[in-house]
């Protein structure tokens, strides 16, 4: 009797908790942030329902500040796939011409990331969304629920939470709520990383480290991903050797110095590295418990 | 920063094929807002160097700020996370953290202490296999010791590590450990806990967590990160029968039609024999879906796709079996419930019940006893309040197919879910079908002659009284079945003369009336068995062939033969409706032992003589055999 590595086990609770949507819920959709816990996510569900093809859409709220590679990477995956792939753009936002740049990551999250969820959320009548956070990533999302309940209004209350209990989630829903629900709560960053390798599984290469052009500002990297990077007097984007450990929006995004060309070699530098992801996202550092507000407005 | 960085492997491709290999193991830590839990939490994130610079970095800025520790790092705020109980000094949910040793992946289940979180400690502990319950070492084993330890044994955790925290505090005392841990050993065993490792340590300090502390020389034992990354997993359920809960239906193209599951226990392999439940219907394995590939076995664990040979009827909420053991199926249970919602439950009120992954209606009957959680006293109460715990008979709309609980957590574990609110308000665990049949298949979905019976608490029979009349057949009867009513039994009494009333009212007294007589009064007698109860016949029944014709409706061991034997003369003496009289006159025809035969049994079950006994002794001679027969004897116990 062979025992199952906790790889398996993860797997396997993962599937699980999406087959459990499928078979409940009336209209999933999974979001899908083009980085590296979307790409486990999605070798997930299409080993959940194999051979049926996947029995929901994708969704990418598209914030108009992803990188290039990941808006490359993403039509890729959905035509190798052949997902249903949704793209949804705040238009409002656009027409108020909001960027990271003039109105602060916290604005620009909000309006076009936290906003256009809901919106695209609203459009379709989504009762179920998948997301790919981690209990790991960060303090707050230690307790966070398999499947979260959301208000009309998207809200998460604490107060409403339900409790989970072996393996039985209650998905029943009031008209106007959702569900948010987390497959991969119980992976590890670490967790993730062996899962590519053991599965192969394709992600952006902006993970892996190349020469890129970067400047330095407030002890980040930020990469000049593209001519509406607006530059400080004196400032001159520099060719260095880096890698992202997290992908978002590139002007929020920082990036890490890195010799890592292949994922044995990230792996490694992961287990020797002293700097947890989260810390490349400019947002988190937005003012103390600032993920648990986010929470609460309807980000993830 | 102290935290050593990892070591580096040398060939890393051989260490991701060694982490391959790694064992994942689910624990719960039990302790109160005073005992350290979170202090011990923080530290084996710590020392396990799963945190990164800017998280210790975060740490030493909050431990300034808002540490108990005077400046020092205070591994508590690791892992207190809402802003709303960072400011209440509490942890208020069941958080889950992740860390690794060696040879194994954690996920620890963080849960408080406080009474009224109860519902936290049972949701925590309800995916846990071991768990972690600490005691503060000035304070020994306390009420909320108690609380904690019955919650997880409840819950089904059999593996428990006794974490004596703050040995600091008390000198390193060997002699305040061992009485410790003696007093809980003592408790533990009342409750089903044998499985105890006790280990002192100071969390604070950082002793017996990781390293072998030099303070508790005289404890040799294992510390507990040492302990947990060796501890035998518990078996998963793999030994047991094969079980699967059907998740979804997945028929992409009439070329392929197969059903999701997580295996819930046991093992399947291609071309072994499942029956589905309920329906009972059965066929075989014919392929297994694990991911794009096909699988020769699944294990308990796995979330697979299996495509049958035969094309049966299979639905989600459906459970695929192994078709030599397959799970009870039932709609009646004995279950303990916990409540976890504000508004009280109530008896009566149906609520949607979530048993694997089929969904019925439920209702609880009136409760049989809440437990005090702190005391295990068992209390008279009429509904549950919010974080109480209740033993309760439920019904279901429809038949679920279900383990034990102790058997296995996944077909066994249940939540209770409010129709109007729809919020999760209660979980349970099932015990028992309060159905008899050991083998409950879909056969015996009908309520029949032992389903009734079982719920009047007794084995359906038929007690045949012959003899003469006048024999004292119908006054022995009659004092059998007021014993049996006392008793809580259900009965009734065919009596010969009143049947005669009604029923046969058609019939005479030749012998082919007769006979007729007792082949309609055994059909009625099969029929009353049938609806479980214990029927009493009492009638001359002269003939062996009749008794043995009413003998042959019913099953073995149902048919109770008794002969109140009197010899004719004294019957004729007592005469008591003066019955022999008119015979003798000639003034009733074919009456038995005057001119039609008396037929005694050749082996009755009970032979009474009634020179020798008085009806009441009669009557008790018949209760002493129906105990003996275990007709009455022995009270209702569950079936597992």
């Amino acid at each position: 009797m062979s025992k199952l590595s906790h790889l398996s086990r993860l797997e396997a609770e993962s599937i699980h908790i999406m087959r459990e949507v499928v078979a409940e819920c009336a209209h999933p959709v999974m979001l899908y942030s083009i980085g590296k816990d979307s790409s486990v996510m999605l070798h997930l569900a299409l080993k959940a329902f194999y051979p049926a093809p996947l029995p929901f859409p994708l969704l990418h709220v598209d914030t108009t500040w992803k990188f290039r590679e990941m808006i490359a990477f993403r039509d890729a995956t959905a035509r190798r796939l052949g997902l249903q792939l949704l793209v949804h753009v705040n238009q409002e936002g656009v027409a108020m011409g909001i960027n990271p740049f003039d109105h602060g990551s916290a604005v620009h999250t909000d309006v076009m990331k936290t906003q256009g969820l809901k919106q695209a959320l609203d459009r379709h009548g989504f009762d179920a969304a998948f997301g790919g956070a981690r209990r790991d990533e960060e303090k707050s999302r230690a307790k966070e629920r398999v499947f979260s309940l959301r208000s009309a209004q998207h809200r998460w209350d604490p107060k409403r939470q339900r409790p989970e209990l072996w393996r039985l989630y209650n998905t029943r829903l009031t008209k106007g709520e959702s569900l948010r629900v987390f497959p991969l709560s119980n992976w590890t960053e670490l967790d993730i990383w062996q899962y590519i390798y053991q599965e192969g599984i394709e992600i952006v290469p902006l993970y892996f480290a190349r020469e890129r052009p970067v400047v330095e500002r407030d002890g980040a990297l930020i990469m000049v991903d593209d001519e509406r990077m607006p530059l400080e007097p004196g400032e001159r984007p520099q060719m260095r050797k880096v890698r992202f450990r997290t992908l978002g929006c590139y002007p929020l995004t920082g990036a890490i110095e890195s010799d890592a060309e292949t994922l044995p070699a990230i792996i490694e530098e992961m287990l020797a590295s002293r700097t947890s992801e989260r810390q490349g996202r400019v947002i988190d550092r937005d003012g103390a418990s600032s993920m648990e507000k986010k929470k609460q407005e309807g980000y993830f | 920063m102290s935290a050593k960085p990892d070591p580096l492997p040398a060939e890393l491709d051989a260490w991701l094929a060694s982490q391959a290999d790694k064992d994942l193991l689910r624990f719960i830590t039990c302790g109160s807002v005073d005992d350290g839990k979170s202090t011990l939490i923080g530290r084996l994130l710590y020392e396990s160097h799963v945190l990164f610079d800017d998280q210790l970095a975060a740490l030493e800025q909050d431990s300034r700020r808002l540490g108990t520790q005077g400046g020092e790092l205070d591994f508590a705020l690791l892992v207190d996370g809402l802003a709303a109980e960072r400011e209440q000094g509490i942890t208020i949910d069941v958080a889950y953290r992740f860390f690794a040793t060696e040879h194994r992946k954690f996920i620890v289940a963080d849960t408080p202490g406080h009474e009224q979180y109860t519902r936290n400690m049972v949701t925590g502990a309800s995916t846990a296999e071991l768990a972690v319950i600490l005691v503060d070492a000035r304070k020994g084993v306390l009420t909320q010791t108690r609380r904690h330890s019955y919650l997880v044994s409840l819950l089904g955790i059999r593996r428990i590590v006794l974490a004596v925290n703050k040995m600091d505090l008390v000198d390193y005392s060997e002699q305040a450990f061992r009485s410790i841990e003696r007093e809980y050993r003592e408790f533990a065993a009342q409750i089903g806990l044998s499985d105890i490792v006790a280990i002192p340590l100071s969390a604070l300090r950082g002793d017996n967590v990781i390293e072998a502390a030099g303070t508790m020389p005289w404890y040799r034992g294992p510390t507990l990160m040492a302990h947990l990354d060796v501890v035998p997993p518990p078996q998963r359920g793999a030994v047991r029968p094969f079980r699967m809960p059907v998740q979804w239906v997945n028929r992409p193209n009439s070329e392929f039609r197969g059903f999701a599951g997580l295996v819930a226990a046991g093992s399947v392999r291609v071309g072994d024999p499942v029956v589905a439940l309920p329906s009972g219907r059965s066929s075989r394995v014919a392929r297994i879906v694990c991911g794009s590939k096909d699988a020769a076995e699944a294990l308990a664990g796995q979330s697979v796709t299996l495509v049958l040979e035969d094309e049966i009827d299979v639905s989600r909420g459906d459970m695929l079996a192994a078709a030599a053991s397959p799970a009870a199926v039932s709609d009646l249970f004995e279950a303990t419930i916990v409540w976890m919602s504000e508004e009280p439950m109530l008896p009566g009120r149906p609520y949607l019940l979530k048993c694997g992954t089929r969904m019925v209606s439920a209702t609880v009957a009136p409760l049989k006893h809440k437990i005090n959680v702190n005391t295990l006293e068992k209390l008279a109460a009429r509904q549950l309040e919010l974080n109480e715990i209740g033993v309760v008979n439920l019904s279901t709309d429809q038949p679920l197919a279900f383990d034990p609980y102790v058997d296995n957590r996944d077909t066994g574990g249940f939540i209770l879910i409010d129709r109007i609110s729809n919020g999760t308000v209660g979980a349970g665990l099932l015990h028992a079908s309060l159905r008899r049949a050991q083998d409950l298949h879909w056969q015996t979905l009908d309520i029949d002659q032992t389903a009734r019976a079982a719920q009047k608490n007794q084995r359906a029979c038929v007690l045949w009284f012959t003899g003469l009349s006048g024999a004292g057949k119908s006054t022995i009867a009659n004092l059998v079945e007021k014993r049996l009513f006392g008793l809580g039994r259900h009965t009734y009494l065919l009596d010969g003369d009143n049947v005669r009333h009604g029923l046969c009212r058609d019939l005479g007294f030749t012998d082919a009336d007769r006979v007729e007589n007792i082949r309609r009064v055994a059909e009625v007698a099969r029929l009353m068995t049938d609806a479980g109860l214990i029927v009493l016949v009492s009638f001359i029944s002269p003939f062996r062939a009749e008794r043995a014709l009413a003998r042959s409706l019913l099953g073995p061991g149902e048919f109770f033969e008794i002969f109140v034997d009197t010899a004719l003369a004294e019957a004729e003496r007592r005469d008591p409706k003066g019955l022999y009289r008119k015979a003798r006159a000639g003034q009733i025809r074919n009456f038995t032992g005057i001119d039609s035969p008396y037929e005694p049994p050749e082996s009755p079950e009970i032979h009474l003589d009634t020179r020798a006994l008085s009806s009441e002794e009669a009557a008790e001679a018949i209760i002493q055999h129906l105990r003996k027969a275990a007709v009455i004897d022995r009270e209702w116990v569950f079936i597992p």
